[in-house]
């Protein structure tokens, strides 16, 4: 078996005097679409940001293709080229877009593809323009983000992490800040990506989406992984664990 | 470098700068009075009023905003006594420019604190049955205080500093007080490193204080 | 009246010419050293921050006036000999030079986080993300009150006259002197003085307007 593409291990987090993530433990292998869940506070943001190295963490590790995220094998903080470097390795779609909002649609995705990946303006251009038809907005390519609908910036924001062929996606409760009506365009692109062998990590609210789009559901509660397995299992031996339980069952009412 | 200071003649007319010290402050605190009550009766007009007032307001805010403060002092001590029948002192002039000056100044603030007022506050004001002069008295002006209570403060430290001008029509405050010593000593670094260090102290404790006044009106907000 | 003003006008020019330099001296110089002092103090090391925080706040709580005395009188003193027209400039500048300060921190901190983070996810290094985020979203913000600002300039620059400088101000009371006619003078000085700065705070707030996009 290939050895997986993310390995995390006892990765500890605190915020101040509030610890965070206490021990968490997690592989990602390649082509796998993981779904973190849990009540709020649990720690999926910050364990989706510690992998970005949005967040620098203070003990365990994270290692993506056997390389440490963020630290050298001294332990030192890498240098900020290394991890500029590291960071375009790990795409990140935020749950507030994060768009830059003085760029086109296509502006934004070309930013890091000239920028980073040092390919000419009209090469970027190109793949902006693949990217952008993929996501359903080949017409907006030369929009201002505040000239989109939410549902259309977040494809944007999409299309502007894996413009960069990283090796894995986190998103980050990207429909979270969406209208209920535009929650299904965006969660349609992310199902496209999935069918097409893209590795995924997402952290998610949308339970429904999370048991039907991945291969593995993670339960994390108080900063640690509670509870991890294929969806259907997971959910069905959810009796068993009386923190996703309780968890679930307000899902059961409207979502299952 | 080949000066050595000697503050000794600066302590011996220290009453110069204290006095001057307090005169800027009244000064500062009467013109912010009367340019409180100049900027409110605008600002409550300029909102109620028509197109021609809303005008006229608008003249009189961007002819005082875009000229020196200087200029002004000797239009209305040099200039103003030539065109009309009036005899003042150099201090009721100063006061009068600088009050007309933060006024223009203080019509902006409360306009835009009135209008920052949520509706909602208003509504609930005609809901209870007040009436327009009522929901002003008694639900407008206290929001609006509290919004502007910040621009406010930084208006007043702005009128303390702006007072150092009266000096020009020799108005015996602060600058005016370190302009006397060096005229009458020649002790001018001195004379002026003191005065600067008395322009900064009290405009310190001045934010300190103003601070702690916003801090207290917040709290009480939310609590 | 009007034979004052005629008379008054050759010598108003010239001081109005004085005023300009004055102004788009302070401007220009106050502009280069308070956006590095500004980024030293969004970016620097902390006693660097530290040293412009305590430079602008001193700088702002002293009254131009006394600035302009205190740079005049007490340079010398310490071996910098400078004339009155070059005091002026100077102590202006620095006057200026607190302002601009504040108007990048302002303009910088008014960036959301997330705008950073996301250019950090796409792989930008440090000053990549200043250049190409940053920056160009800043500058929208920092423009308007900056063009507004110059009218401090403008107005301050008038003080400038106590030193003796011939700017638009001295030549002012200097025609006054000879004329006695005060208030037809300051009028139109003041006339002269207006429209400069109001077309400076118009231009600002067409801008502003202009600029409010990004504000989302």
């Amino acid at each position: 078996m290939n050895p997986p593409l993310l390995t995390i291990r006892d990765l500890r987090k605190s915020f101040g005097k509030t610890e965070v993530l206490k021990s968490v433990d997690l592989d990602v292998g390649r082509g796998e679409v993981v779904a973190v869940i849990g009540p709020s506070g649990s720690g999926k943001t910050t364990l989706l940001r510690c992998i970005n190295f949005l967040e620098a963490y203070d003990g365990g590790s994270i290692r993506i293709d056997d390389s440490e995220v963020g630290y050298n094998d001294a332990r030192k903080r890498r240098g900020e080229r290394a991890l500029a470097r590291m960071r375009a390795e790990t795409g990140m779609v935020f749950q507030s877009f994060n768009l830059f909002p003085h760029l086109t649609a296509a502006g934004n995705i070309m930013l890091g593809l000239t920028k980073v990946r040092r390919k000419s303006r009209s090469e970027a251009r190109d793949i902006a323009k693949v990217w952008l038809e993929r996501v359903g907005l080949g017409h907006k390519a030369d929009a201002l983000p505040s000239e989109l609908s939410g549902g259309q910036q977040q494809r944007v924001g999409i299309a502007r992490a894996v413009a960069m062929e990283p090796k894995i996606l986190l998103l980050d409760e990207i429909t979270s800040a969406l209208d209920p009506e535009l929650v299904g365009e965006v969660l349609e692109v992310v199902r496209g990506l999935a069918a097409e062998g893209m590795t995924m990590l997402m952290v998610t609210h949308e339970i429904a989406f999370a048991r039907d789009a991945s291969s593995r559901l993670v339960f994390m509660a108080d900063g640690a992984v509670a509870a991890e397995g294929p969806p259907a299992d997971l959910i069905a031996s959810a009796e068993a664990n009386p923190r996703l339980n309780s968890f679930l069952a307000r899902f059961r009412a409207s979502n299952f | 470098m080949g000066y050595s200071l000697n503050f000794s003649v600066v302590w011996r007319n220290f009453d110069k700068l204290w006095g001057g010290l307090v005169l800027s402050l009244e000064l500062a605190v009467v013109s912010l009075a009367i340019g409180v009550v100049i900027g409110l009766v605008l600002a409550v007009v300029h909102v109620s009023g028509g197109r021609f007032t809303r005008m006229a307001i608008a003249v009189y805010v961007e002819a005082f905003r875009n000229t020196p403060l200087i200029l002004l002092v000797y239009l209305v001590f040099y200039g103003l006594p030539q065109v009309v029948d009036l005899r003042y002192d150099a201090t009721t002039s100063f006061v009068a420019t600088l009050s007309v000056y933060a006024g223009a100044y203080l019509v902006e603030v409360f306009r835009s604190g009135l209008e920052a007022i949520p509706r909602g506050q208003i509504d609930a004001g005609r809901a209870i049955g007040l009436t327009p002069a009522q929901r002003l008295f008694h639900v407008r002006l206290p929001a609006m205080i509290r919004i502007t209570l910040p621009a406010l403060s930084n208006t007043f430290i702005s009128l303390f500093k702006d007072t150092s001008v009266a000096s020009v029509i020799a108005v015996p405050e602060l600058t005016w007080g370190a302009q006397w010593i060096n005229l009458n000593t020649f002790r001018i670094v001195e004379a002026y490193l003191m005065a600067t260090a008395m322009y900064l102290a009290t405009g310190y404790v001045m934010l300190f204080s103003l601070r702690l006044v916003e801090r207290r009106f917040r709290v009480g907000r939310n609590a | 009246m009007l034979d004052a003003m005629i008379y008054a006008l050759p010598f108003l020019l010239e001081g109005l010419w004085i005023t300009v330099v004055v102004s788009i001296l302070t401007v220009s110089i106050s502009l280069v050293a308070g956006l590095a002092l500004g980024c030293a103090l969004v970016y620097g090391p902390l006693p660097l921050r530290l040293l412009v925080r305590i430079f602008s706040d001193t700088i702002r709580g002293i009254p131009i006036l006394v600035l302009i005395f205190f740079v005049y009188y007490g340079f010398p003193a310490i071996g910098i000999d400078f004339d009155s027209f070059w005091a002026a400039v100077t102590a202006l500048t620095l006057f200026k030079t607190a302002q601009v300060i504040e108007y990048v921190r302002g303009a910088v901190a008014s960036i959301p986080r997330g705008q950073s983070e996301a250019a950090m996810a796409i792989g930008l290094t440090f000053s990549e993300r200043l250049v190409s985020v940053i920056f160009p979203q800043a500058l929208r913000r920092f423009l308007p009150p900056w063009i507004n600002g110059v009218t401090d300039a403008v107005k301050g620059s008038a003080l400038v006259s106590l030193l003796g400088v011939t700017d638009l101000m001295y030549a002012i009371n200097q025609v006054i002197g000879r004329t006695y006619e005060a208030m037809p003078l300051y009028v139109l000085g003041a006339v002269i003085y207006f429209v400069i700065n109001f077309s400076l705070s118009t231009l600002s707030r067409r801008l502003e307007r202009r600029f409010s996009f990004v504000q989302a």
